[in-house]
């Protein structure tokens, strides 16, 4: 469809924030914080109306934009929208400014901050709504590069190594990413994600890539699935985030979590599930149980840490290992007589909820982590702290929220996307479900042990003396969240509504071909 | 088009002007120097704005020279030389205004430089053969002056084994070129002659006289084992020389491979073409895991420069269309980026430092320091690991998925090359600019240090080279188009027919 | 067989020219100068001489061709082409010579050079063992004595003694080999030699008198192994001698050795398909070209001084030359005389250049150059010129002479001989790289030695330096210009 490029301004948009930024060095401090919010909030600005004239009942891609752009490598530029980006695109709408905030709260940033900043929130836009390999891979890649220098150059005493780190394991996995588009491009001739999914579900392209014989075409499968893998994380690729997580600055920790790791479940569910359904499914066991291992061992070892951005960081994973746990279980289950269509169903909203709902409660618990560490002086360790709740009531109040929707209280939104994960795990793989739920039992360990020890209790440590409560500034950033986070946990239907007929196309036409 | 062949003689004049203009006053030979190479590359640029795509080499001069050896001055350009001519004209402006600083013996800096550069472009507008090994030796010496006379480190030993290296490998080729020559009577030195010539000659003698001036070339071009000169002379050399031998003089290697090499005999390229893939692979590799360990910057940025090349030998190896329209897109890639690196490394940093060793500039806060430095280094490092938005990015693209239709172990093995690459530009973006900006607390503790580093700001003239040469690097990365209408087509030509595979691009 | 006498002196005209030229420097000189300053004197002979040199090169450009005197002499191509060459590389020494004074005697040092030249002249044109002979023994004693010119240095002794004793040999040799020849023959004309001794290539006193010839014929150019005259020579010599030696010796000596084989002995030279060991004059050529290429090349690579650099990278280059004489056959001349000519103007150039520093100062080994580019850019401009033309480095003529003999060498493929042979010089080739820019980086990278003073070149020096240097870019430039006259 022609017509006004909102897409198009969207991904852009913060971009042309950081060209400001970059070109008007002369700008005041006020001026400059204000613009640098101003181009984060464009995002969520123009993806309400998105929201409000999205065909809910359409499963295909709406507000497309395809122009010819690089002839002699068959590439378009090709934007689209469905239910699944909308998700994605709004949840960096809300988390982008609310990092953003959080980065001025605690007075880190500065002009290079914000252009870092926005040219990463940016680049996760694109990732969400480019349509073809070539201009998605630009905006995949070039997301790392501004991590890196925020983790570097504004987080804590093991930044350097951390960012490193993280951006060589995100590299590997890309190097792998890239070779398998270069045998996909190879056998088919194109880079267009609804091309090839289409030559994916009618089983042309596992033909076209079993010409190569030998172990090429599940070489090609492992090229993607790493280079996904890794940004997830999927246990056993998931060392580089503690290091990550914790060493970045507040905001950029929320970002990180929020959105760029949403950035590999969508991977999976945009490119790696719909190319290859044969060899997902034929490799779903041994993924069940990585996925399960990142969301027990993840548990458990959040439980174990003391410093509580790593404790958060360990959760991360766990969470997200349910998403992956739920999908694995969708593939493993494909083909099989009997496929309860239903269950299928649950898993896969559950994982779309899971997404959002842990995007909000992550960051909420990162900024309350960040909270205490500012006025702490600089302590995160979870003896550090005691007594809080009576310190500081507001702020113990919205940490609740943030902690009990992790945890997956029902009546928050955490609940309903771990209940609709688990609900369809059970029905198509149920001892992983069993085993899954070893996960949800340490992580509700950890996290009463962190209220507890932290909020409860006489007050001690740095809440013994001086323990302001919530300013402004944290109220603007909690509170919506913590808003968010109750609408959603009582009115579900809000989300499931974007992408419910996407969700229902895709359970019911499980097939392999 | 018929302005081309102007950009060879007005860069010789160029040059004895600014050799003249030299011993009165070093600004004169500067701006002449300017007005040469701007000139030049403005003459490249309007005859592509007006070039017209097609198979054939077109034809821009064409008189006999040697009539009794069948020898022609005859110069003809297609796509592909064309990508490279713009290319030669974009380093060398942006090369002039790096070297803006230079003050001794200016006006034979300016005037070897110069002739270099017109060296180059006749190579790369011959369609004579021989005229082509002319232009070829005739590059040779300059550069041995340039490093010797301007460089730095271990100037002379680095001066004279690249010269010496350079000339081996075009012993090599006249060797090959003089049998196939002689074996064709002695007629003529034009490409598809010489090609008809080899093809009557006995199965062996074809794959001696390929290996010959294939190696010969690739020589120039870098392949392992025969690259141990490039670094050496690179470090060495001064900056300016730096850009223009690692951003275009190694290219005439590769175009010597493809124009020359590849069409000449088809038999004996069948017989080389996995070692020669390997060869450049193991180049990539081995170039990137050595710059991963070196402490000296410009080394760094040396081996990589080999390490890049490898992609394009290889590209050239797979000999399928894509692959090769990749491998020549690469050499524009790659001048531009080698250009970009030398110019932050050499000038910027160097020449302000007066060190390049990691261990000493880790321990400067050269990122607040020198941010345009810090930025134009950030960008080019970027473009140099292959990530998409630059022109690194399609050239790789191309190149891995024609090789992959040759050989997918090939881009396997390419694959950890690019692995290997993101992770050495980051330690060297990491040391050199970064090393002491651990945390936040730097960021606001750094005014103090200030105080005792002071470095002369960045001129005008670096900041107006080094946005040339980023803007070509963004304008590529984004619309490769640009250059591949250019190169695909001529791809297509019939003299490549017979070598190059793969579906149209 | 009717002498004619006066068709004998019409073409001859150009050697009369010098000689004459020689006795009236030698007369002014006794006369008119007798008093004057060394300086004066030795400018008055020049003149003198120069004049003489163009007057013989006019007579000769425009004078005979075809067989005279019965075919005593023949005027072809290749002859009168090497005679003009032979006088435009003895004008250029006189200029040379201005740089560099032989101390007392100039108008004899004069006569001297003019006397060579006549010798080297007719050397090129002869076509009778004994005119051959005779030709021979003039340019060689009077480079004898031109070589040990300079009394004020032993080593110019040491260089014409050991130059006598060799070419003394040499003559011994070649004088034998000929009469051997005429022993079997019975003629002394080359066309009739060649015609007797076809078919009779086993003969064993043929194959002796081959050998004799080729070893005298092997010492004249400095070709190894009969080469060791020539770094001692090149070293101790004046200048200007060194330059006469090494150029117009070299064209003339080549110019009588492709006439001598191809057309005296042509018909024995081993057929070119025939494997090595055939009955002929080819695989034993073959040989000494091999090893004057290795010797020539490896020895120049530890050679500190610059003279003796010059002179093994001579041997070298005889080496490439007796390919061009062996490619005659098949591809003519040509190839042999422009290499052979642009060698000489490199040469010549190369020692005039070496004069001018001398004459600023010490100039004994590479070290004594450094800084040449600021003591004298003319200098330098120009001894970069024939240094790379030496090398052989395109667009100069010394590149092209390399490729058009190349070239006539591999015309038979690697199945011929010949065709190693030019793999080998081609290799080698890359290999002197070395050291000539060993030589130019201490004429234009190094810095002057504190204290040295800047070099004045005279005119006359200026203006041959800067006429050898255009006209090797010249012919580099238009390599037709010479190839086609052949």
């Amino acid at each position: 469809m022609s017509g006004f490029p909102i897409l198009s301004l969207l991904v852009f948009a913060p971009w042309a924030g950081a060209l400001a930024l970059a070109v008007l060095p002369g700008l005041g401090s006020r001026a400059r914080t204000i613009l640098t919010l101003a181009a984060s909030l464009t995002t969520l600005a123009l993806a309400l109306p998105l929201l409000g004239s999205f065909e809910r009942a359409g499963t295909g891609y709406q507000f497309v934009e395809q122009h010819a752009w690089i002839s002699s490598l068959n590439v378009t530029y090709h934007l689209g929208l469905d239910g699944l980006s909308l998700l994605l695109v709004l949840l960096t709408g809300l988390l982008g400014p609310a990092g953003l905030l959080a980065s001025q709260a605690a007075g880190r940033e500065t002009r290079n901050f914000g252009i870092l900043y926005l040219l990463l929130q940016g680049a996760a836009l694109g990732v969400f709504l480019a349509l073809d390999f070539f201009h998605w891979f630009i905006f995949w890649e070039l997301s790392l590069i501004p991590a890196y220098f925020l983790i570097k150059c504004w987080g804590g005493p093991g930044a350097g190594r951390a960012a490193y780190q993280f951006v060589i394991y995100t590299m590997g996995g890309s190097a792998f990413l890239l070779l398998g588009f270069v045998a996909i491009f190879a056998a088919t001739g194109t880079l267009d994600f609804v091309e090839l999914a289409r030559l994916g579900a009618g089983g042309v392209l596992a033909a076209k890539l079993s010409a190569l014989g030998g172990f090429w075409p599940k070489a090609v499968f492992l090229g993607v699935f790493l280079g996904f893998a890794v940004k997830v994380p999927l246990y056993p690729f998931h060392t580089w985030l503690p290091g990550a997580y914790a060493e970045a600055p507040t905001g950029v920790s929320m970002f990180l979590t929020g959105v760029l790791s949403k950035m590999g479940v969508y991977g999976f569910l945009r490119i790696l599930w719909p190319l290859f359904p044969g060899p997902l499914h034929d490799a779903a066991l041994p993924l069940l149980w990585l996925a399960l291992g990142g969301a027990v061992l993840g548990a458990f070892a959040a439980m174990r840490q003391t410093d509580l951005k790593r404790m958060i960081a360990y959760s991360s994973v766990n969470h997200l290992s349910y998403c992956l746990l739920a999908l694995f279980a969708v593939s493993a289950a494909t083909g099989r007589p009997g496929l309860p269509a239903d269950a299928a169903a649950a898993a896969l909203s559950g994982t779309l909820l899971q997404m959002f709902n842990h995007g909000l409660s992550a960051a909420a618990l990162f900024y309350c982590v960040g909270v205490l560490e500012a006025r702490s002086g600089g302590l995160r360790g979870l003896g550090d702290f005691g007594g809080v709740r009576t310190a500081a009531p507001v702020f113990a109040g919205l940490c609740g929220i943030a902690m009990f929707s992790s945890l997956g209280l029902p009546g928050l939104n955490g609940f309903v996307g771990e209940f609709l994960i688990f609900r369809g795990v059970w029905g198509l793989a149920p001892w992983a479900a069993s085993v899954a739920c070893l996960g949800l039992f340490a992580t509700a360990l950890f996290l009463m042990t962190f209220w507890q020890r932290v909020f409860h209790g006489p007050r001690a440590g740095a809440a013994a003396g001086a323990f302001a409560d919530l300013r402004g500034i944290d109220i603007a950033v909690l509170g919506p969240l913590a808003a968010l986070m109750l609408i959603f946990g009582v009115l579900p239907q809000i989300l499931t509504g974007i992408f419910n007929p996407l969700i229902t196309a895709w359970a019911s036409h499980l097939s392999l071909p | 088009m018929s302005l081309l062949p102007w950009c060879i003689y007005l860069s010789l004049a160029g040059a004895l002007l600014s050799l003249a203009a030299g011993r009165r006053s070093a600004g004169a030979a500067r701006w002449i120097a300017l007005a040469t190479a701007a000139g030049s590359w403005g003459l490249t640029l309007l005859a592509a704005a007006r070039f017209t795509p097609g198979p054939g080499m077109q034809t821009l001069v064409d008189i006999p020279w040697i009539p009794t050896m069948g020898v022609r001055y005859h110069l003809a350009a297609d796509g592909i030389s064309l990508t490279l001519v713009v290319l030669t004209g974009l380093v060398a402006t942006s090369g002039v205004l790096f070297s803006w600083n230079i003050g001794e013996r200016t006006g034979e800096f300016f005037g070897l430089f110069l002739a270099l550069v017109a060296g180059v472009y006749g190579v790369f507008l011959s369609a004579d053969v021989l005229l082509l090994f002319v232009f070829y030796e005739v590059a040779i010496v300059p550069k041995y002056f340039l490093i010797a006379i301007w460089g730095s480190t271990n100037r002379e030993y680095a001066a004279m084994k690249l010269a010496l290296y350079s000339f081996a490998g075009s012993a090599m080729v006249l060797a090959g070129l003089l049998w196939v020559y002689a074996a064709g009577g002695g007629h003529s030195f034009g490409f598809a002659e010489l090609a008809q010539a080899a093809a009557l000659l006995p199965r062996a003698q074809q794959i001696v006289i390929f290996g010959l001036v294939f190696f010969g070339f690739a020589t120039l071009a870098g392949i392992f084992p025969l690259h141990t000169w490039a670094p050496t002379g690179h470090v060495a050399a001064p900056t300016a020389a730096s850009m223009l031998l690692a951003g275009v003089v190694m290219k005439l290697g590769a175009y010597g491979c493809l124009r020359v090499a590849l069409p000449l005999s088809p038999v004996g390229f069948a017989f080389w073409q996995t070692p020669i893939a390997w060869l450049a692979l193991i180049g990539i590799v081995y170039a990137g895991l050595v710059a991963l360990m070196r402490e000296d910057l410009k080394f760094v940025i040396g081996y990589s420069s080999v390490s890049h090349m490898g992609f394009v030998l290889l590209g050239l190896a797979a000999a399928d269309l894509r692959a090769v329209s990749g491998a020549v897109l690469q050499m524009f890639s790659h001048g531009v980026i080698a250009g970009l690196l030398f110019a932050v490394v050499g000038r910027m940093v160097y020449d302000r430092t007066h060190t390049r060793m990691l261990s000493d500039l880790r321990a400067m806060p050269l990122a607040r320091l020198l941010p345009f430095a810090a930025v134009v280094f950030v960008i080019a490092g970027m473009a140099s690991m292959g990530l998409p938005g630059f022109s690194g990015f399609p050239a790789e693209l191309s190149i891995l998925i024609g090789s992959w239709t040759v050989a997918p172990g090939w881009v396997a093995v390419a694959a950890v090359g690019v692995l290997v690459a993101a992770a050495f530009t980051l330690r060297a973006i990491r040391l050199s600019f970064f090393g002491s900006g651990e945390g936040a607390a730097s960021q606001e503790s750094g005014k103090a240090s200030d105080h005792a580093l002071q470095f002369p700001p960045i001129t005008l003239a670096e900041k107006a080279g080094a946005l040339l040469l980023v803007g070509a690097t963004v304008l590529v990365g984004l619309k490769p188009d640009l250059l591949l209408d250019w190169i695909n087509p001529a791809l297509q030509s019939p003299l490549f027919h017979a070598v190059l595979k793969g579906g149209a691009p | 067989m009717n002498p004619d006498y006066a068709g004998l002196f019409l073409a001859l005209r150009p050697e009369a020219a010098l000689v004459a030229g020689a006795l009236l420097a030698l007369a002014l000189d006794l006369s008119l100068f007798r008093r004057s300053r060394a300086g004066v004197r030795l400018g008055a002979a020049l003149w003198v001489g120069a004049l003489a040199v163009l007057a013989a090169g006019f007579c000769a450009a425009l004078g005979a061709r075809g067989p005279a005197f019965g075919g005593v002499l023949m005027f072809d191509t290749l002859a009168v082409a090497a005679r003009i060459g032979v006088l435009v590389l003895t004008l250029l020494t006189l200029g040379a010579a201005r740089a560099a004074p032989p101390g007392r005697q100039p108008a004899e040092y004069v006569a001297m050079m003019l006397f060579a030249a006549t010798g080297l002249v007719l050397m090129a044109a002869a076509q009778q063992l004994l005119l051959i002979f005779l030709a021979l023994e003039l340019a060689s004693l009077s480079l004898y004595v031109i070589s040990g010119f300079d009394r004020r240095r032993p080593e110019s002794a040491e260089a014409a003694l050991k130059y006598f004793v060799f070419g003394g040999m040499a003559s011994a040799f070649l004088l034998f080999g000929f009469s051997l020849l005429y022993g079997v023959t019975g003629s002394i004309d080359l066309p009739q030699i060649a015609a007797g001794i076809a078919g009779q290539g086993s003969n064993p006193l043929l194959l002796v008198a081959l050998v004799m010839v080729l070893v005298a014929f092997g010492f004249k150019v400095a070709a190894a192994p009969f080469h060791l005259w020539a770094p001692d020579v090149y070293q101790g010599a004046p200048a200007p001698s060194a330059a006469l030696v090494a150029s117009a010796s070299k064209l003339a000596g080549f110019t009588l050795f492709a006439r001598l084989l191809w057309v005296g002995l042509g018909t024995i030279h081993a057929s070119h398909e025939v494997p090595w060991f055939a009955p002929g004059w080819f695989p034993a050529v073959a040989i000494v070209a091999a090893a004057s290429l290795l010797l020539g090349n490896f020895a120049a690579l530890a050679q500190s001084s610059v003279r003796r650099l010059l002179a093994y990278s001579a041997i070298a280059h005889s080496g490439a030359l007796l390919l061009g004489v062996m490619a005659a056959g098949r591809s003519g001349l040509g190839p042999l005389f422009y290499y052979a000519a642009t060698y000489g103007l490199a040469t010549v150039g190369a020692f005039g250049a070496i004069a001018a520093a001398e004459s600023g100062g010490r100039c004994e080994s590479i070290a004594d150059l450094a800084g040449l580019h600021r003591r004298s850019p003319l200098l330098a401009g120009c001894l970069t010129v024939f240094i790379l033309s030496l090398a052989g480095i395109p667009p100069l003529a010394g590149f092209f002479g390399k490729f058009v003999v190349f070239s006539a060498a591999l015309q038979g493929g690697l199945s011929w001989p010949l065709g190693w042979l030019a793999m080998l010089a081609i290799a080698l080739g890359a290999l002197a790289l070395y050291y000539y820019l060993k030589v130019l980086k201490q004429v234009l990278v190094a810095a002057p030695v504190p204290g040295a003073a800047p070099i004045v070149v005279p005119r006359a020096t200026a203006l041959s330096l800067l006429v050898a240097a255009a006209l090797l870019v010249w012919f580099g430039l238009n390599p037709g210009q010479l190839l086609g006259l052949f």
